[in-house]
Parts: structure tokens; sequence; C-alpha cells
């Protein structure tokens, strides 16, 4: 009858402590409850569990009861004690059996003031992971056989807790170092890109810069547009590189101070498709930066080249560059004309939206300015990129709100206030 | 009878009785044998642990309890434990605690 209830009573502790380790998410209330678990299903007067640092070579305890403070919480392992307990494997050693061994001579006084009779080393896929040490059991008589078998399979379901514990360790420190790894990868990649724009914009001493603000005006349309983080950072990678074919077409043709011929112009004209070339083999984070330099010269009614593609066929990361392009064009100096007034400029925007760009991003775009302008917003981008003077010339914000409320109904627009 | 962190706790001189409920078998039971302890520490020479209201006593529950024999011994206070069913008393006495303390 007794070892019946015996039985229940540590089978109740055995499966409770299966549940414990499988399901329970919080590591040190999982060690907690198997060390109550195990000494209550033998009315053990008191334990610990360590868990071993390979890299230390020591024990550090985990939990403990019954042991008081001064019991130390860090216990160093020598490579002899580490291959005994290999060999051990999980089977209980009796400490009064095991003085031979340093780890038990270094410690003997703390073991013997506790009373710890028996230690289990924690081993798991040929792995020390931890130790239990366990203390006189509350009847005063000897562990049993019996009391051993029961020790050593509660043992393993705690070590198999702790080298899950130390897995996930290893995968979040993996995961981390991973993270890292691609921060690194993405910084030299934009730093590449910028690299790159700074070589193609050397080329032509007229537009120095062109290519860094058709990505900065990118960037702007796309946040305007709602797009994520990883989205502008594309467009405006997309905006950096979309003249990257002008490295290969001569520098007096890029340079001309006056308006090029019909057959140069025929070369220039083979910049986007050459900067498709040179974009499309690099493995880029982010979709469609080799369509942007391709088709950042087609217009939505079909007059743009290299393809003539109209509307819906234009690639939308090419609309977006086509229009920061535009812009640039207009509001800086080239060697056969002088960069236009800011109205000028607003007004041609207008007057082309659904012609040469997509209405919905001339919206987004003058919304970025009159954001900026009129105060809603604290950046100063485009006062970086054009000048204060250029920005701040007087009717502007009246015109860019016209230019808001007259723009195709179609577009994503928003009436905006006048007064 | 006052509680102390949900703990049902009363004290007559200089003996505290400490109701065990169910919370003894989980690991919120940690907060009997603190609030043993604080006993013990406030001058307790019994320690009273009433079972009245605990039907079964698991692993969890054991363990706890020889905590709270192991703060008594140390503070040399005695460990009564009063109203606990006749299984229980069987558990006890199968696994030694009653080497311990006084089951009335």
């Amino acid at each position: 009858m007794e070892n019946q209830q015996k039985l229940i009573h540590t089978f109740g502790a055995l499966a409770e402590l299966g549940n414990e380790i499988a399901h329970k998410q919080n590591f040190q209330e999982m060690i907690r409850t198997s060390l109550h678990l195990l000494l209550g299903s033998l009315a053990i007067m008191r334990g610990g569990v360590a868990r071993y640092s390979r890299f230390g070579h020591e024990l550090n305890m985990l939990v403990v009861r019954g042991f008081g403070d001064d019991f130390p919480l860090s216990l160093s392992l020598c490579h002899e004690d580490e291959r005994q307990f290999l060999t051990n494997g999980l089977a209980p050693i009796e400490v009064s059996q095991a003085k031979v061994l340093p780890f038990f001579q270094v410690y003997d006084r703390s073991f013997e003031s506790k009373k710890i009779e028996l230690l289990v080393p924690l081993v798991i896929r040929d792995e020390i992971v931890g130790v239990v040490m366990l203390g006189e059991k509350a009847n005063g008589e000897p562990y049993s056989a019996y009391d051993k078998d029961i020790i050593c399979a509660m043992a393993r379901h705690i070590g198999v807790g702790i080298a899950q514990r130390n897995l996930m360790a290893e995968l979040e420190r993996r995961a981390d170092e991973n993270r890292r790894l691609y921060e690194d990868l993405r910084m030299t990649y934009k730093d590449t890109v910028k690299a790159f724009a700074t070589a193609i914009d050397c080329k032509d001493k007229y537009t120095e810069g062109h290519s860094v603000r058709v990505g900065k005006y990118s960037e702007i349309i796309a946040h305007e547009l709602g797009w994520s983080d990883e989205q502008i950072e594309g467009v405006a990678v997309a905006g950096y590189l979309h003249d990257v074919g002008k490295l290969t077409v001569e520098r007096n043709i890029i340079n001309a101070p006056y308006r090029i011929n019909a057959k140069e112009s025929a070369e220039l004209n083979k910049h986007p498709a050459v900067g498709y070339e040179i974009l499309l083999p690099i493995h880029h984070p982010y979709t469609d930066v080799p369509l942007a330099a391709k088709y950042h010269h087609e217009r939505l009614d079909g007059r743009g080249y290299p393809d003539g593609l109209e509307d819906r066929e234009i690639p939308y990361i090419a609309k977006i560059v086509n229009l920061a392009d535009s812009f640039d064009a207009m509001t800086t100096d080239r060697p056969y004309k002088r960069r236009r007034p800011a109205h000028e400029v607003v007004e041609d925007l207008q007057r082309s939206a659904g012609k040469q760009f997509a209405p919905e991003l001339v919206t987004a775009f003058c919304k970025g300015m009159l954001k900026e302008l009129t105060g809603e917003t604290k950046q100063k981008r485009f006062r970086r990129l054009l000048g204060k003077d250029y920005m701040e010339a007087e009717g502007i914000v009246p015109m860019l709100k016209n230019a808001l409320n007259g723009m195709n109904p179609t577009s994503s627009l928003t009436l905006v206030s006048l007064d | 009878m006052n509680t102390n962190f949900n703990i049902p706790v009363s004290t007559t001189g200089e003996t505290a009785t400490v109701f065990a409920t169910d919370y003894l078998n989980k690991l919120s039971g940690e907060r009997i044998e603190r609030e043993c302890k604080r006993q013990l520490d406030a001058g307790a020479k019994t320690l009273v642990v009433n079972f009245a209201e605990t039907e079964i006593v698991n692993s969890i529950g054991v363990s706890i309890l020889l905590g709270v024999i192991d703060a008594a011994s140390n503070a040399g206070a005695k460990v009564v434990f009063s109203d606990v069913n006749n299984d229980t008393i069987e558990l006890f006495e199968m696994l030694g605690l009653t080497n311990h303390v006084t089951v009335n």
C-alpha cells in the first residue's frame, strides 16, 4: 500500500516535471518548479540546480533550496572533473565516494556543511549542461536504487530543459549576429550606391549632385505616398542609380554647352538601356532598381524613350524617378539653360500631369513641398536641395494649393483650403 | 485572522498559524514559505501550518513544507501540522516529514 502511494506521488511529480519542461516559457520559473518537484517527490531536505558554462568551465547556481547564503554561487570544474562527469553520465554520484575528483576536494567543506549527499551531472547528448546537487532525505534514510532511478529520470528532464534554453540562447545570438551582418551589408550597399552616384555625377560638371537629388526627391514622393521605410529606401537607391548608364556616354556629349544634335542625342538616349544592363546582374536588396534606370525617360502619353511605353506599362518606380529627374532638370542650371523660377516649375508640373507624369505623383510631390512651406513638417528637405530663397519665392504657397485643387479628380487628391 | 499577500495568518502569543490553502501546490506556494519565515523572524516559537482547506499535497507542496521545516529548525522553533486529512498524513509519514513535525 505504501509502495503504491509512493509510486503515485513520484510519478505524479515526474509527469508534472515533463509538462513543466515542455510548456513553461519562463526559464527561471521552470527551473525553480523543477527543483521543487524533484525535492518534493522524494522529500529531500535541500538541493540546487547549476548550469554549466563550457566557456568559463564553471557551474553557476540557477536555484538553491536550503543551502543558505554562504554556499558558492559559482563552482569551477577542471578538465579531469569534466572528463569524469561525461563518463559518468546522468547517474547520481555519491559525494562521499567521489572525493578523489578535484571538484569534490575543492568544495568538500561547502558540500559537507550543507549535507550534500548526491551530485547528478546533467549530461545531454554527450555534453555537460549542468548539475543537480541533493541533500539528505527527510526520513534520514540513505538513497535507495529506486530513489536514484527516479532522480536520474527527473534530472534528465531538467537537463533537457537547460539544453533547450542553451540552444535557444545560441539561436538568438546567431540571429542577432545575422541581423548585424545584414545591417553592415546594407550600409556597405548604400555607401556603394552613393559612391556610384558621385561617380555618375562627376562625369557631368553641370549637373553635380543630380543623382543624389533625384534620389532625395524620389524619397519624398514615396514618403508622401505612405510607402514603408524599406520601399522608400529602395526608391531612393533607384534615384541614385538612374543615370548609371551615362558612365558609358562620351563626356563631350554630356557636357556639350549647346543643344546636342540628333546623332549625339541618339547616343545619349542609350543610357537608360545601358544602365539597365549594368544594374541587372547586381543582387539589389530592393526590387525594380534596374527597371527604374531603364524606364525613367518614359512618359504616360507614350512619347518617351527607349520603348515608348504608355501609362500602365511603365513600372511605377520609373514614374517616380521620372518626376524627380525632370524636377531636378527644371530647377538646376544647365549649360544651355538657366534654372526656371519656382512658379514656372509648379505650373509645368501641373500642366504635365497625366501627359508626362502620373497625376497622383505630382499631387504627392506638391503636397510634400507645401507641407514644408506651411511648416506642417519640420523637415527642410526642399530648402536644403533648392536653397531658401528659391523655395520661399512669393506666391508659391497659393500656387501649390491651386495646383493641388486643380489636379485631375481621379488622382489621390485632397482639396486644400486657400485661406 | 489577517491576510498577508493573500496568505491567511493568525497569531496568538508565540504561536503563528499559517493557512496552507491550495496555493501550496504551485510555485506561488513559495509565498506561504516566505510568510512562515516572516513569522519566525517576528519571534514565533511555534509555527502551525493549517491544512483545513488543503485537499491534497503534491511534490511542490512537500518541497515548500520542507523549506518551512528547515527554516523553523534553523530558528529553533517547533512546527505543527494541523487539520491534515488522512491521505496527506499517510503521505507525510511515508516521506518522513512526520519525523520533523507534530501532526494533530
